[in-house]
């Protein structure tokens, strides 16, 4: 068999399986989720295959209908879109398994919905398909959202609905653009054909503008990131989590896609402005990010600023455009995904189970909880970026890209940035092992009104949450001791970039 | 100096343009959900416009395979109807959030709709106003 045939499946399987626990859940929820984990594991082993293909040969490259790329569907995956295929469908997998909560049949025909949209993302070649696939998941995510209780989560969904569908609109534009520059648009004639068309014509720095930043409302740079906390802080735990860890990677992997298939580095160069704003637009990020992350009283809000100030750091490797610097860059991605994602699901339990929602009631955590408290302390370690931890690798290759590319302001900027997540993360650390229990004390939260503090002898969390905050503890461990190979990993990619 | 006789051609864009702003400007400064969402669609025409003037040409006809030409380009009108699909997607579950607010707060009005949540949050000092369900009596509007 052709190693190419498995690509569509990695999109059909979901979209096509999405159905299966809406049907199932009509009999039993149970059997529903169990439907749907199945898919999931189908899904990563598919996922770990194309990887195994690309790792041991060429690129895989896929034409759906038999229709030439350069006006059918084509889909390819490289070393680093089966890296990030692998990752949708295992984090996929590990969240929703780590939820014992037995939702309706809509919820995983959704959750399917969203790996499809995530899936298809990371393995178009089409600039056209990219935008469709991310309006799927995109609305799988804002109906996710809402499927907490309570209309605070409608909410928040309406507000993610309504700026992501301008950022994905304003990303349509930009392809507009681009195929009135070009006349395509299959990626690798567009990166041909822009270059034909003159990268600093007003028509492809318009497209580059648009393009770029539309997706980054879905990556939520800042000021771009308002419906991130919101979404984050009232969506249903699993979902939090699921989108914290991939939602904004996907997008941020669309913007690489994007900057290096399809404009190329030699855009960069021509039009310095372009690199300027980007640089610029991350370096708010980062130290906004940091600011509000450092402000935040409610745990999740925390992380989800968190968030907004670690794409920033993506993004300043992705302006630098240095062997060095996208690889860390690419390594961040990765890393802060699995990190992320083993903190939205441990701060989903605590609030679920015990009613933990600020970082005032993570008070005294290490005493009551220790194995609970010494995860968020490994995963909150790669968020500041020390070693061993995967983010010290990132921030370690964005600070020797940015030193040899002689751009001592972005390197300040990284050192900068340990900094600020060494005080916000440092906070949620602090309150664990260093503050007086929380039971002993009322606990005053953000509106600054008094509430009770939560029962010193609330529910210890569910297993199954330590065990997939555990696997991500070990991931975030084992790839930053095997960091050079993820660097390896990424290394072909990026040679044929720049 | 502008030219009136082929005004057809840009026509569209000034239309596009004016389609995208006001679009927006709806979007973010007009307080009523619904009429955000309106504003949205408009925004997105304003879009689809821009694609489908990107295909016209002088004297093309609809591409079919049957008819002589020249034809239009066929592709970026293929692409809108797919993108009008995912409009009619995101204006369906938006309206269905919608009605899920106005059950839970009798208004369509964002910034009663903070108000009321901000009160709530004052009233029972509850950790989190968005975690009930039930429907408020008042209607402030």
């Amino acid at each position: 068999m052709n190693p190419g045939d498995l690509l569509p499946l990695l999109v059909a399987v979901p979209l096509l399986a999405a159905a299966v626990p809406l049907a199932l859940a009509i009999w039993s929820r149970r059997l529903a989720r169990l439907a749907t984990g199945g898919v999931l594991v189908g899904q990563t082993a598919l996922a770990a295959a194309i990887a195994w293909f690309v790792a041991t040969g060429d690129p895989i490259a896929y034409v759906v209908g038999g229709i030439p790329a350069a006006f059918g569907i084509g889909l390819l995956a490289d070393r680093l879109s089966a890296a990030l295929a692998l990752l949708v469908a295992a984090v996929a997998l590990a969240v929703l398994a780590s939820d014992r909560t037995a939702h309706g049949g809509a919820y995983y025909g959704l959750w399917l919905l969203l790996v499809a949209g995530l899936s298809g993302v990371v393995v178009t070649a089409d600039v056209f398909n990219l935008y469709v696939f991310l309006e799927i998941s995109g609305l799988a995510a804002y109906a996710l959202v809402a499927a907490a209780r309570g209309p605070g989560a409608a909410l928040a969904a309406l507000k993610y609905l309504l700026v992501g569908t301008v950022g994905a609109t304003l990303y349509l534009l930009g392809v507009g653009y681009a195929y009135v520059a070009t006349g395509t648009l299959a990626m690798a004639d567009l990166a041909t054909a822009l270059a034909a068309a003159g990268h600093d014509s007003t028509l492809v720095v318009a497209a580059f503008a648009l393009m770029v930043t539309g997706l980054s409302v879905k990556v939520a740079l800042f000021p771009l990131h308002g419906w991130k906390p919101d979404a984050y802080a009232a969506a249903p735990p699993a979902v939090a989590a699921a989108l914290a860890a991939l939602g904004s990677t996907v997008a941020a992997y669309a913007v690489v896609r994007i900057v290096f298939g399809v404009f190329t580095p030699a855009f960069l160069d021509a039009v310095p402005v372009a690199r300027t704003g980007l640089l610029a637009a991350a370096a708010v990020s980062v130290v906004a990010g940091g600011l509000l992350a450092l402000r935040a009283t409610d745990a999740r809000r925390l992380l989800a600023y968190s968030s907004v100030s670690q794409f920033g750091l993506v993004a300043v490797g992705v302006a630098l455009a240095t062997p060095l610097a996208v690889t860390g860059a690419l390594v961040a991605l990765v890393g802060h995904a699995v990190a992320k994602g083993g903190l939205f699901v441990v701060a989903g339990a605590l609030a679920r189970d015990g009613d933990l929602r600020t970082v005032g009631d993570y008070a005294g955590l290490a005493r009551r909880q220790p194995v609970v408290a010494a995860l968020v302390a490994v995963l909150a370690v790669s968020l500041v970026g020390l070693p061993p931890t995967v983010g010290f690798a990132a921030k370690w290759y964005l600070a020797l890209g940015a030193v040899e590319a002689g751009a001592w302001a972005a390197a300040g900027l990284v050192v900068a940035s340990t900094l600020l997540s060494l005080a916000y993360a440092g906070r949620l650390v602090e309150r664990c092992y260093v503050a007086p229990d929380a039971s002993e004390r009322a606990v005053a939260t953000d509106g600054g009104r008094e509430r009770a503090a939560p029962a010193a002898d609330a529910a210890p969390v569910d297993t199954r949450v330590v065990v997939v905050a555990g696997l991500a503890a070990v991931a975030v461990l084992a790839l930053g001791f095997g960091s050079t190979a993820l660097a390896d990993w990424f290394a072909p990619v990026l040679e044929g970039w720049l | 100096m502008i030219d009136l006789v082929g005004a057809a051609t840009w026509l569209p864009h000034v239309g596009y343009v004016l389609l995208v702003a006001i679009g927006l400007f709806v979007l973010v400064n007009d307080e009523n959900l619904v009429k955000k969402i309106v504003g949205l669609n408009i925004f997105q025409t304003g879009i689809f416009l821009f694609f489908i003037t990107s295909a016209y040409r002088t004297g093309g006809r609809a591409p079919l395979v049957s008819e002589p030409g020249p034809y239009v380009n066929p592709l970026p009108q293929v692409l809108i109807l797919t993108a009008i699909v995912v409009g009619v997607s995101v204006t369906g579950v938006a309206l269905a959030l919608i009605v899920r607010l106005y059950d839970a707060y009798g208004t369509l009005r964002e910034d009663v709709i903070r108000d009321l949540r901000a009160a709530e949050a004052r009233e029972d000092g509850a950790p989190t106003p968005a975690t009930d369900g039930g429907v408020r009596e008042e209607d402030p509007a």
